[in-house]
């Protein structure tokens, strides 16, 4: 496979791109959904192909192909150059690119059962045994289970002399109950929204007992319909684990992407509220608040060994005790911001131009307990697991909804609330973080389904958290 | 075209006689040059084929996907073994029967065959169209051959293109977009979007916090195909209805008496292929009438549960997500966007929708943000600009008896966030719109 990466390479060269990287890519994902006790679909997808990046001046130009044969990668190489020198006629300043050590290395995530080894029938057992048990709780309606896997080998070859390998395999999945009222529907899920996912083979999902759960599930669903609605109000908001994952995503991940803040992604995505003049000084949050990008985290969702660039997986910081310090690079935006490379540019799969994205952004542990928050807590509510969320283009404006929420009163868990809601913008929400939990509370929450970019494609991202609480939020906003 | 139809034919013979099976191939060209800072920074292109294969063993059933053009032979056995492994499928529905299908004839060979010469030559009008101002957005073409074979002789081929011109232009506190989408390349005008994206972006400046509340609302076509894509997506769309999940009650009076919405892939403005990946035929599907809430898309697996028939919305993803409408139109009215405006005392006139997440699909209640032009509306004029706006709101709440002043006569396609080439749609007049925050929270 790197001799077809290095015809696509060569093909771009003698086509006249001054520099060219290509991946061979061949991508398997099983995707498995169970609902109401039934299979519902069964997919198996191989993508192949490679794809092919030349630079020449100001643009990029990229041509992917599903003919892996020496002739179509070496055409795919030309066509890609012959694409960036078309950029030339509307073009900007040239795009120069960091420099990187030239690497010939191989890469493999740590696993111990192939996820794709374990009968379908077993997974789909699993499913139906969950989405049974929830089913049998009164008032559940609806019961879905998920799971999903890839298997992805790449190939990577670039005109420096980069020859890498990489074999990454992901695992997990999830399940939620619905119970429907009157003109309105409830939902619980586990682990979280959309399920679980991380870096390693079948025993992650294993480990995170999926029959011991379901009825719980299933029974807080049923509950949430007879459950009085959040009232608006101001109040300390707790966040559970993976909901304060997801503030991170929208909230920082995105916004601390360099590729935004230099206006590249600025008609889609959008920018973001970060001015590069402000490195080093500018307030993200509180002293509690420290976050890294690090794609070393052995187990976590956006782990690798290098990134599609051929820049090693490093660990960044992104916000020391609430001072926005770091950013998510690559080596061309890098270079044009003055900074060092961080190795996060990632393509989906081989036909898609590698752009920079998260790669494990979380904010590092705390001292404190969910317990311990709660008993500290006067009057406040707790939140948890994502059921919507929306921020605007610059990263600022937020509200998301949780699928369920309890009162906190006088350092007591309270009674069960529907619909929770909350609002901030985002400085000054992070501002308020005054609790965090670490410990066995701490946990890698992975993200399978983060888009950007046109054509769109879809990263999986990781984001390390524990519960939070914010002294003073906005809650219980709706329609 | 020729060789879609081959590789499902080579795939088919390979089945043979051993499972009921349907095969799906797409082959062709996608291109888009993207620009942002006013200079073309990214610019792909890709070529390929992807053979999609669903077999039923005995009422057991796989699918799978595959671009291995190598190993196709080892895809179809494969495919075959993981199906017999499995339980039996009470709800297959079996294949589609052998039906003619229209060709709704929606392709256009310059477009599949644009040069990123010709899409540069688009991006760089937009760009002169916003003297001073910074440009981003990107310029799309792609042509796609469908073909879909089964095994109990079922058949059908169909191709289309579709081009796109999308962008913003920006100052420097500022943003206004423009936005262009047809089956024909030779359609788009790059000047003309980004005349109107510099024009929206210049009004745009000295915006001013405006204060949370319902306003009245003249809602551009972008915002109203967003609003088509969750009606649609949450509504519309059989699985969502059976489950109980989905605000649709059929033969209601659920909107405004005016409103009429359809989706067809044979309308001569339409982007897309005469059938689903089930094979079955589309056709044309009144889903609101004179406000009434007419029905909803099928696949056959729906529609067997439903005891009814597929409307043709068979596509992928859709055992897991559901059928739903995707070639949208709501009928135009014969107001100008000038004259809606002018019939507002106070209100706000939105340019685009962002980010929009629903919070309830029973109720539709939505959360979002507007974007790239906010307009204060005073005694029948804009008088400036207000900065984003996050808003809650069932989007059915919105549309209801009543709530429909007016609808606008400059349908089109709207490239709503979830994508071009969707919803065909005008602008509309309401009589309210929840907004929950603002600049400040």
């Amino acid at each position: 496979m790197f001799d077809l990466a290095q015809a696509a390479v060569e093909g771009a060269l003698a086509a006249g791109a001054q520099y060219a990287d290509a991946r061979v890519v061949i991508s398997k994902n099983q995707a498995i959904s169970v609902f109401n006790a039934e299979p519902q679909s069964i997919d198996q997808i191989e993508r192949a192909g490679v794809g092919v990046r030349a630079l020449t001046g100001s643009g990029w130009g990229f041509y992917a192909t599903s003919d892996l044969t020496p002739a179509a990668a070496r055409r795919a190489g030309e066509q890609s150059a012959a694409i960036s020198r078309a950029s030339a006629s509307v073009p900007g300043p040239d795009m120069p690119l960091a420099d990187v050590p030239v690497v010939a290395d191989s890469y493999e995530t740590p696993y111990e059962e192939d996820p794709l080894a374990v009968p379908v029938s077993e997974k789909v057992d699993m499913l139906i045994a969950v989405t049974k048990t929830m089913l049998e709780i009164d008032g559940v309606a609806l019961a879905t289970g998920n799971l999903a896997f890839w298997d992805t080998n790449k190939w990577f070859v670039s005109s420096q002399g980069h020859r890498i390998h990489q074999h990454l395999v992901e695992s997990g999945g999830g399940y939620d109950a619905t119970a429907l009222g009157e003109g309105e529907t409830q939902r619980r899920s586990y682990p979280q929204s959309f399920g679980q996912f991380e870096t390693g083979g079948y025993e992650t999902v294993r480990r995170w007992d999926y029959e011991g759960n379901a009825a719980r599930i299933g029974e807080e669903a049923a509950a949430l319909l007879t459950a009085p609605d959040l009232e608006e109000g101001e109040k300390s908001l707790i966040l559970e684990g993976s909901q304060l994952a997801l503030q991170i995503h929208e909230s920082v991940g995105h916004a601390i992407e360099l590729d935004r803040i230099l206006g590249w992604e600025a008609a889609f995505a959008g920018t973001s509220h970060l001015d590069l003049s402000k490195l080093n000084t500018h307030r993200y949050g509180s002293p509690l608040m420290n976050i890294t990008a690090d794609a070393t985290l052995p187990g976590a969702l956006g782990t690798f060994g290098y990134d599609d660039e051929g820049t090693a997986a490093q660990c960044v910081d992104i916000v020391r005790e609430g001072t926005w310090v770091g950013v998510l690079s690559g080596r061309d935006s890098a270079s044009i911001a003055g900074l060092p490379p961080g190795g996060m540019v990632r393509g989906d799969g081989y036909n898609r131009l590698p752009m920079v994205r998260m790669t494990n952004v979380g904010i590092l542990p705390g001292d404190s307990s969910l317990e311990e928050i709660i008993a500290d807590t006067e009057d406040g509510v707790y939140m948890a697991t994502n059921r919507s969320w929306s921020i605007d283009d610059k990263r600022l404006n937020f509200q998301f909804g949780c699928e369920i929420g309890w009162e906190v009163k006088d350092g007591k868990l309270g009674r069960m609330v529907k619909n929770p809601t909350y609002t901030g913008i985002t400085p000054q929400f992070w501002a308020q973080l005054d609790k965090l939990a670490g410990g066995d509370e701490w946990v890698h929450w992975g993200t399978p389904n983060c888009g950007k970019g046109q054509p769109m494609q879809v990263a999986h991202t990781g984001h390390s958290a524990a519960p939070g609480r914010f002294a003073t939020v906005r809650v219980g906003v709706r329609a | 075209m020729s060789r879609t139809i081959e590789l499902a034919h080579h795939v088919l013979e390979k089945v043979d006689d051993r499972a009921e099976a349907e095969v799906v191939v797409t082959g062709g060209v996608s291109a888009l040059t993207r620009f942002a800072n006013s200079f073309i920074h990214q610019n792909v292109a890709e070529e390929g084929f992807e053979v999609s294969l669903r077999v039923a063993v005995d009422g057991k059933v796989n699918a799978g996907t595959t671009t291995s053009l190598d190993n196709l032979d080892g895809f179809v056995d494969d495919t075959i073994a993981i199906a017999e492994l499995q339980r039996v499928d009470e709800n297959w529905p079996g294949l589609a029967a052998p039906l003619d299908v229209t060709d709704p004839r929606h392709y256009d060979a310059a477009t599949a065959d644009a040069t990123p010469d010709d899409r540069a030559g688009q991006v760089a009008n937009f760009v002169a169209a916003g003297s001073g101002m910074r440009a981003a957005g990107y310029c799309e073409t792609l042509g796609h051959n469908v073909a879909f074979v089964n095994t109990i002789g079922h058949r059908a081929f169909g191709r289309y293109t579709r081009a796109t011109l999308d962008g913003i232009h920006q100052t420097d506190e500022s943003a206004g977009s423009g936005h262009a989408t047809s089956r024909h390349f030779a359609e788009l005008d790059g000047s003309a979007v980004g005349a109107t994206a510099a024009s929206r972006a210049r009004q745009g400046m000295d915006a001013f916090d405006l204060k949370p509340g319902e306003y009245e609302v003249v809602l551009a076509p972008e915002c109203v195909g967003t609003i088509g894509i969750f009606l649609a997506f949450y509504g519309f769309n059989g699985k969502q209805h059976a489950e109980g999940q989905s605000f649709v009650e059929l033969g209601h009076k659920q909107f405004d008496a005016s409103l009429n919405l359809y989706d067809d892939v044979h309308d001569s403005r339409a982007i897309g292929v005469g059938f689903d990946a089930e094979g079955t035929p589309r056709r044309r599907l009144d889903l609101i009438r004179n406000g009434v809430t007419e029905s909803v898309a099928h696949s056959r697996r729906t529609a067997a549960k439903a005891g009814t028939r597929s409307t043709g919305h068979g596509d992928p993803g859709s055992d897991q997500w559901g059928p739903i409408p995707a070639h949208l139109f709501l009928e135009p009215g014969e107001s100008s966007v000038e004259e809606m405006i002018a019939s507002v005392e106070r209100g706000l006139y939105v340019a685009t929708f962002n980010y929009c997440r629903v919070l309830d699909p029973k109720t539709l209640a939505v959360t979002g943000l507007t974007r790239n032009g906010t307009f204060i509306i005073e005694n029948g004029k804009i008088t400036g600009a207000v900065t984003n706006m996050r808003f809650t709101q069932s989007f059915v709440a919105a549309l209801a008896q009543g709530r429909v002043h007016a609808i606008g006569n400059d349908a089109r396609f709207a490239d709503s966030e979830f994508g071009p080439g969707f919803t065909y749609v005008p602008s509309l007049h309401l009589e309210g719109w929840n907004f929950t925050g603002g600049a400040a929270g």
